[in-house]
């Protein structure tokens, strides 16, 4: 592989992302009986974004203007450590999983510290609940990351998901369906999804990352929109790795099957949201630390049958 | 080794002249501090070549005392100890110049600085004892002059409080200590460290006297560093002490307890599986009891408080792994370990006297702690808030910052040294990445909360609204802190070499060593900060192409949405009890948080009130019982003692005859 084509995968990532929320707003509206927005709708929102202006609450100061943008490039850069459709990620290294895991920590601090600094109560309630979740869901991705670790004999990302084939699925499906239902539920829950938060609105008392953003405006809502598209895109990615294990023929093949597979992703996302209601709050923390003991079943059964 | 020496005199001379210029306070903090700083650039020379050419000097001296000789030596590990000293004590002091002057204090300043002298002394001359009286003696002028310092306010009830429960502490910490050096120092002969490390290799096998030993240090040396649940002292001594001494205190003195435990570990045999799985076990339950007790608390300082505890059991939990690996000859765990948790002390004094120093900055601008009463802070204090937001993200692990550098080589090293997946090595990799995943998601809760609700939003009283940022030299040392903590994270590679000579000095493997298993570790680091770097420009980027938008001549200001309510105050924010909560009931079981008040009843409620408090567990359910105890069994002894003059004195004549028998009664 060359390394030119290394960088395809986070450039797809960059580029295809909004169409993510695009599918699932159309498969929740195929639910529902009605024609829903074009699928390319989260594009037009963030060009037509980006042309406003912006209003900023007298109260906020420079964390709030400045957020946005440091939430977005850390994002960005999690992106760049995240291997894509079998091919390494630009940026990997030794122990770049604990970075990326990081980055989108300073990505949440951002934009946490940026909803206190509007003084809303709403704003401090989403946070608040934000922090609460990303608490619980990190041991379960750490964790992950770990039996895969172990799985490959290799600590880099890039070289820990490469090394899952259609062979590791037939060595030891239980251990990974366990990993991969609670990875789903993680991506779920770190994306702010249905059941553990209701991205459809964002003024109900009960929500959690459309309430923290809800003072944000024109480019600077626009960096968010984008930075949860990419995020969404990045958890995707991890668990389109290790569910579908794309060998390394060629990259030309490759990428067209792993947009497709992102894309069914989001498909899934959509059916859960139509078919699901959300949990109420007190039970997020317990789907949580389910998802975190279904990873560490997959490790002890590992412990077992080595 | 005499620069040190020196250095430690000139220390000393300024303690002494501050003290005789107690009138004059104003000159009494420019004396003290300038000795420490010229003190701390005397001893730096020694110790930079130490950890340059990893040189040991020692220099043995006779002295008239019965026991012991005076020796004193420096080498990589205790001069990697006192670099944060080097660096702390004279920004504390730089930083006590300022926050003590002020006119009631006036007649306790001249004595303030003495202590703070002694302190910094004793630290110094704990670090290159080499003798176990020394060593000892230096303990004590530790824990004696810094619990004067803590008592500096001692007009108030709670901070005498605050100071007994200190010194209580540590007397409690230094009776193990005296019988771990008494043993080994009478079986070797000698109270010389080289000769007390000869004394466990000579024990049969199988004897229960090095474990024996290493609980006698563990609680000792514990009960400084504060681990769980021998920490009852550090969340009622550092809110009562000033600032800079709760920063020095926390930053620097509580990792004199880990020095000695590693000290200690080296003087035993050479540590094995199971000394490491303990330092892991109490490092985790210290880290999440530590950062979980911290999430309930509305007094700043007690928070950090409590994130000391937290960050020793980090601390731990790398010495444990790399511990680990040196008992089973894990290359990738030792050495990634101990580095690890080595450079997480140097890390944590920076950012916690860091956070200290906002913290003080915060109680000396509005004379409040309570972070429910606080807010909007960033505005009227800026150097401190983003001195204090950057410390925040520094202790919650974040990169660029230097935190990060060292939780990423614990983490790392486990997952490294975990490949071949045997059961230990999962065991241990649940254990540290879970764990720590989870302390790392709870401290930056917790950050967010603490610089959140403090310098962001509204202000909730009108201390707050009127703060005035603070003088240029409290916000210097804040500044040079806040920097140093991001060089770390940008230099990762650099201050990995810092460590190396005092893990090399402790495994006797050298970095080289990992050569073979993975790429090496100073490359692996430099990824780190190049990506770091990487962040910070395109943030800047990203934000230098905003502004050149449309937006930028549509801005526009109005109040925050508040749903259409009519009037909303500052009283109506979301405070860092209701940001705490849902945390707090997920350990509900563990803090036992009281709560009092009248509920909210009817249409038109007339008053209602709402007051929670954590009690603490250590204090509540383990030495508030034995205290009790003890005094129960004791209690009887009481009728001995009851004022009464001349029945003291008839106790002493009666000893006397009694001992002048017994004499006469030994005689042949």
């Amino acid at each position: 592989m060359t390394p030119s084509t290394m960088w395809i995968g986070p450039l797809c990532g960059l580029l295809f992302a909004p169409l993510l929320p695009g599918v699932i707003n159309r498969v929740k509206a195929f639910f529902a009986g009605r024609r829903g927005q074009p699928i390319l709708q989260a594009y037009h929102d963030l060009f037509k974004l980006v042309r406003k202006g912006v209003v900023y609450s007298e109260t906020s100061g420079g964390v709030f203007r400045f957020a946005p943008y440091l939430t977005l490039s850390a994002v960005i850069l999690a992106l760049f450590l995240m291997p894509m459709s079998g091919m390494r990620a630009p940026l990997s290294f030794q122990g770049d999983f604990l970075l990326m895991v990081y980055l989108l920590g300073i990505a949440r601090f951002a934009m946490v510290l940026a909803a206190l600094d509007t003084g809303s109560s709403f704003e401090g309630m989403g946070a608040s609940r934000e922090v609460q979740f990303s608490a619980l869901a990190e041991p379960c991705l750490l964790v992950g990351l770990l039996f895969l670790s172990a799985h490959s004999g290799r600590v880099g990302l890039s070289d820990i998901l490469g090394r899952i084939t259609a062979g590791s699925w037939q060595d030891m499906p239980a251990m990974l369906a366990l990993l991969g239902s609670a990875w789903f539920i993680l991506l779920l829950a770190e994306n702010a999804r249905i059941p553990v938060d209701d991205p459809n609105t964002h003024l109900e008392l009960t929500m959690i990352h459309e309430v923290m953003i809800l003072d944000t405006s024109g480019p600077d809502f626009g960096a968010m929109l984008y930075a949860a598209a990419l995020k969404l895109w990045i958890f995707g990615a991890l668990l389109l790795n290790l569910i579908l294990p794309l060998g390394p023929p060629s990259p030309w093949v490759q990428i067209p099957f792993f947009v497709i597979g992102m894309l069914s992703i989001a498909v899934t996302v959509g059916v859960v949201e139509s078919i699901m209601a959300r949990l109420r709050l007190l039970m997020v923390p317990k789907l949580l630390i389910g998802a975190t003991a279904l990873v560490t079943t997959a490790l002890i059964m590992k412990m077992a049958v080595r | 080794m005499t620069h040190i020496l020196l250095g430690i005199a000139i220390i000393l001379t300024g303690g002494m002249v501050a003290l005789m210029l107690g009138r004059i306070p104003r000159l009494a903090s420019i004396v003290a501090p300038a000795s420490v700083l010229l003190g701390s650039i005397a001893s730096a020379p020694p110790i930079t070549r130490t950890l340059i050419d990893r040189s040991s000097p020692i220099l043995t001296a006779n002295w008239p005392l019965p026991l012991g000789r005076f020796s004193v030596g420096l080498d990589p590990l205790s001069a990697f100890f006192l670099i944060p000293i080097l660096i702390l004590a004279p920004l504390a002091a730089l930083y006590g110049a300022s926050y003590l002057n002020r006119e009631h204090d006036r007649h306790r300043i001249g004595a303030h600085w003495l202590f703070f002298n002694l302190l910094v002394v004793g630290m110094h001359l704990l670090l290159i004892a080499r003798d176990g009286i020394v060593f000892l003696i230096a303990w004590e002028l530790m824990a004696v002059s810094s619990f004067f310092l803590v008592v500096f306010d001692d007009r108030k009830s709670d901070v005498r409080d605050a100071g007994w429960t200190y010194l209580v502490a540590s007397h409690i910490g230094a009776a193990p200590l005296l019988l771990f050096f008494a043993f080994l120092g009478s079986r070797a002969g000698s109270f010389d460290f080289t000769g007390m490390a000869t004394v466990t290799a000579a024990l049969p096998s199988g004897s229960p006297i090095p474990s024996l030993l290493f609980i006698a240090a563990l609680i000792g040396f514990g009960t400084k560093a504060g681990i769980i649940p021998l920490h009852v002292w550090l969340p009622e001594a550092h809110p009562a002490a000033p600032s800079h001494i709760s920063a020095i205190m926390s930053g620097v003195m509580i990792k004199t307890g880990i020095y000695g435990l590693i000290r200690a570990l080296m003087l035993l045999d050479s540590p094995s599986a199971a000394v490491a799985w303990t330092l892991i076990g109490l490092g985790i339950a210290s880290g999440i009891a530590g950062v979980v007790l911290a999430l309930a608390q509305h007094d700043i300082k007690r928070l950090l408080a409590y994130h000391s505890v937290e960050n020793i059991g980090i601390i731990l939990l790398g010495l444990g792994v790399g511990f680990l690996g040196l008992s089973r000859g894990n290359t990738v765990l030792a050495i990634a370990g101990l580095s690890g948790g080595l450079l997480h002390v140097l890390n944590h004094a920076l950012f916690k006297s860091l956070l200290f120093f906002g913290a003080g900055a915060v109680a000396q601008a509005t004379g409040l702690r309570a972070m429910n009463r606080l807010g909007g802070l960033l505005r009227r204090m800026p150097w401190t808030g983003f001195s204090f937001i950057a410390g925040a993200a520094a202790i919650s692990a974040l990169p660029p910052f230097n935190g990060f550098v060292s939780e990423f080589l614990i983490f790392f090293g486990t997952a490294a040294g975990s490949l071949r997946g045997s059961p230990s090595e999962l065991t241990l990799g649940i254990a540290v990445l879970g764990g720590l995943g989870l302390i790392g998601g709870l401290a930056a809760a917790c950050f967010t909360k603490c610089a959140g609700l403090v310098f962001l939003g509204e202000p909730r009283s009108s201390e707050a609204r009127h703060a005035r940022e603070t003088s240029l030299l409290m916000r210097l040392p804040m500044l040079i802190l806040a920097i140093l903590c991001l060089a770390i994270g940008l230099g990762a590679p650099f201050a990995f070499r810092l460590v190396s000579p005092a893990v090399e000095s402790l495994t006797g493997l050298n970095e080289t060593a990992l050569a073979a298993t993975i790429e090496g570790l100073p490359a692996i680091l430099g990824r780190i900060s190049g990506i770091s770097l990487a962040l910070i420009a395109l943030a800047v980027l990203l934000w230098s192409l905003r502004r050149r938008l449309p937006a930028r001549h549509l801005e526009s200001a109005s109040p925050t949405w508040d749903c259409g309510y009519a009037a909303p105050t500052p009283r109506m924010q979301y405070t860092a009890s209701s940001f705490a909560t849902p945390l707090t009931l997920l350990f509900r079981s563990f803090l036992g948080t009281h709560i009092q008040g009248k509920p909210v009843e009817g249409d038109f409620p007339a008053d209602a009130s709402f007051a929670s408090h954590t009690p603490d567990f250590g204090r509540r359910w383990i030495f508030e019982p034995l205290f009790r105890g003890i005094d129960r069994v004791l209690a009887p002894i009481r009728l001995l003692q009851h004022g009464r003059i001349h029945l003291y004195i008839l106790y002493i004549a009666i000893t006397l005859v009694g001992l002048l028998i017994w004499k006469v009664g030994m005689m042949p």
